[in-house]
C-alpha cells in the first residue's frame, strides 16, 4: 500500500487526528496522578470511539455509545470517585502499582492479539451485506437474531438481580 | 444563490451561524420572560427601568454585567477542568439543535436516528456539570455536581422511555417524521380529514412523563437540588463568575428551549397546526413551532413559581416507584394498540 496515496484521502487523515487522540487519552487514564482527570481522560477516549463509529456509518451504535457509557457509566465512575475521595491537584495516595510493566506487557500483547486476528481475519475488504441504517439492525436483531438478543438482556437481568440482592442489607 | 447554498461548506456554516445567534436570542427572550412573569406571580413588578417600557433591556444589561466582569478561577481550582466545564454544558445543549425541525426544511439534519441523538446529546452537559462542581474546589460545588449525578440516575430513564411510546406510534426515530405522522389523518368524519398530534392520540402519560424527566433534567424547580440557593449558595454555579457564569445560565434557557422544542414536536404536532395548508408551513411552520414551545416554557416557569423544591431521595422515589413503571405500562400498551388497530 503506498502511503501517499492513503494519506491523501482525507477520510484517513480523519482517522489518523481521531486516533492518536484516543491514544494519547488512553494512555493519560493509566498515567494521569489524578482519578478524575483519568475519568475524564476516559471520556475523551469513548467520544474518539464514538466518532470511529460514525465515520463507519455506525450512527445507532455511536450514539449509544455516547448516551449509555459517557452520559450515564462515566457519570456514575464521578459519582462514585467523588463521593469518596477526591481531592484536586496531585493525589495524596500513590495510585501507582509496581507490576506496573507486567500489566503493561499483558495490555501491549491484547492489542496485538486482537489487532492480528482482525486484520488477519478482514485485512482491508469491506464487508459485505453489512448492517448500518438503524431502521435495518432493529429488523435484524428482533429477527434473525431474537434468540440471542433475548439471551443477552436475560443474563443482564440476572446481572441486575445479583446486584441488588449483593448490595442490599437484609435485617437479620 | 442556490448553486452557493449547494455548496456542503457554505450551508453548514450558514446553519452553526443561524443557530449560534437564534439560540442565544431566543434565551435572552426567555430569560426577560422568566424575571416578568416570576414577579407578576408574586405580585412584584419584575424588570421596570432598563430601556424603557416594561425593562425590555433588562437580560441585554445583565449580559452585559456579566461579561465585563473579572473572569475568576478559585485558588485551589483545577484551572483546565474548571475552564473548560461550562463549555462542555454549553456544547451539550447547542448540539440538540442539530434535529429540532422548525419547518419541513428548516433543519440542520434530518437524523435518522433523530430522538436518540437529541438524547445522547443532552447526557453529556452532566459531564460538565460534575466537573463543574469538582474543580472549583468548594464544598457547596461538589455537592451541587454529586447531586446532579444523582438526580440524573432518577430522570434519565424516565426521559428514554417516555419517548419510546411515541416512536412506537409514529414509527420512526426521525424528527421530521414523527412530525409527518402527526400530519396523516387519524380518521374522517364526512370529508374532514382529523388530524391529531400525538398528545391527544393517547400519549398524555408519555408527556407528562417526558415533561417532569425534562423538568429534572434541566435543574429546573421543583427538581433544582443541584443548584439550591437556600443550602448549597449556587450549588455547582457557586465559584463561577463572568463569561463563563454567562455560559451556565445561556446553556439553561437555551436547555428550556431545546427541550420544549423536542417535547412540541414529539407530542404537540412540531411545526405543523391542524387546518393550516401544507404548501404554506415552510413560512408559518417556525411560528407555529415556536408558539408551541413558548407555551411550554411558560408551563415550566408557572411549575418553578409554583411548587417547593422535593428532596433528592423524594425525586428518586418518584422517578423509581412512578414514572418508570408508568412508562414501561405506557410502552406496552402502545405497542398493543399499534398491533391491534
Amino acid at each position: 500500500m503506498d502511503w501517499g496515496d492513503w494519506l491523501s484521502n482525507s477520510q484517513n487523515i480523519l482517522f489518523v487526528v481521531i486516533a492518536l487522540l484516543m491514544v494519547a487519552a488512553a494512555v493519560r487514564v493509566v498515567t494521569s496522578p489524578n482519578v478524575v482527570h483519568a475519568a475524564l481522560m476516559l471520556v475523551l477516549a469513548l467520544g474518539g470511539s464514538a466518532a470511529l463509529f460514525l465515520m463507519l456509518g455506525a450512527e445507532f451504535v455511536a450514539w449509544a455509545l455516547v448516551l449509555v457509557y459517557i452520559g450515564a457509566v462515566i457519570v456514575l465512575f464521578l459519582f462514585g470517585i467523588m463521593i469518596t475521595r477526591a481531592p484536586t491537584g496531585r493525589d495524596p495516595v500513590r495510585l501507582d502499582h509496581e507490576r506496573r510493566w507486567p500489566a503493561a506487557l499483558v495490555a501491549l500483547a491484547t492489542f496485538a492479539t486482537l489487532a492480528s486476528a482482525s486484520v488477519a481475519a478482514f485485512e482491508d475488504e469491506a464487508i459485505e451485506g453489512g448492517v448500518s441504517s438503524t431502521g435495518d439492525l432493529g429488523d435484524v436483531l428482533f429477527s434473525r437474531f431474537v434468540i440471542p438478543f433475548e439471551a443477552v438482556s436475560f443474563v443482564l437481568l440476572a446481572a441486575l438481580i445479583g446486584g441488588i440482592v449483593l448490595a442490599r442489607k437484609d435485617p437479620g | 444563490m442556490t448553486a452557493l447554498l449547494d455548496n456542503f461548506w457554505v450551508l453548514l456554516a450558514l446553519k452553526v451561524l443561524i443557530i449560534a445567534a437564534v439560540v442565544p436570542g431566543v434565551a435572552l427572550v426567555f430569560i426577560f420572560a422568566e424575571l416578568k412573569i416570576s414577579a407578576h406571580m408574586q405580585s412584584r413588578i419584575g424588570p421596570y427601568f432598563a430601556g424603557g417600557r416594561w425593562g425590555w433591556a433588562q437580560p441585554l444589561a445583565d449580559g452585559i454585567k456579566f461579561m465585563q466582569k473579572e473572569d475568576l478561577v478559585p485558588e485551589d481550582a483545577d484551572r483546565p477542568v474548571f475552564k473548560f466545564a461550562p463549555m462542555v454544558v454549553l456544547m451539550g445543549t447547542l448540539a440538540v439543535f442539530v434535529i429540532v425541525p422548525f419547518s419541513p426544511k428548516l433543519i440542520v439534519r434530518d437524523l435518522d436516528i433523530g430522538v436518540f441523538y437529541a438524547l445522547a446529546a443532552g447526557s453529556v452537559t452532566t459531564i460538565g456539570v460534575l466537573m463543574a462542581g469538582w474543580s472549583s474546589a468548594n464544598k457547596y460545588s461538589l455537592m451541587g455536581g454529586l447531586r446532579a449525578a444523582a438526580q440524573l440516575i432518577a430522570y434519565e430513564l424516565p426521559l428514554v422511555l417516555a419517548v419510546v411510546g411515541v416512536v412506537i406510534q409514529a414509527g420512526t426515530m426521525s424528527m421530521n417524521g414523527i412530525v409527518v405522522a402527526q400530519i396523516e389523518p387519524v380518521f374522517h368524519i364526512g370529508e374532514v380529514a382529523i388530524r391529531l398530534p400525538f398528545l391527544l392520540q393517547g400519549q398524555v402519560i408519555g408527556f407528562a412523563i417526558f415533561m417532569i424527566a425534562a423538568l429534572a433534567e434541566l435543574n429546573r424547580t421543583p427538581f433544582d437540588m443541584p443548584i439550591a440557593e437556600s443550602e448549597l449558595v449556587m450549588g455547582y454555579l457557586t465559584e463561577y463568575s463572568g463569561i463563563r457564569f454567562t455560559m451556565f445560565f445561556l446553556a439553561e434557557y437555551a436547555g428550556m428551549f431545546s427541550m420544549s422544542a423536542i417535547a412540541a414536536t414529539l407530542f404537540l404536532g412540531g411545526y405543523y397546526l391542524p387546518g393550516v395548508p401544507e404548501g404554506a408551513l415552510d413560512v408559518l411552520g417556525p411560528l407555529i413551532l415556536m408558539a408551541k414551545v413558548t407555551l411550554l416554557v411558560f408551563i415550566i416557569i408557572w411549575l418553578r413559581w409554583t411548587f417547593p423544591r422535593l428532596r433528592e431521595d423524594q425525586l428518586q422515589s418518584l422517578a423509581w416507584r412512578w414514572l418508570i413503571p408508568l412508562a414501561l405500562a405506557n410502552i406496552a400498551v402502545t405497542a398493543v394498540a399499534k398491533v391491534v388497530l
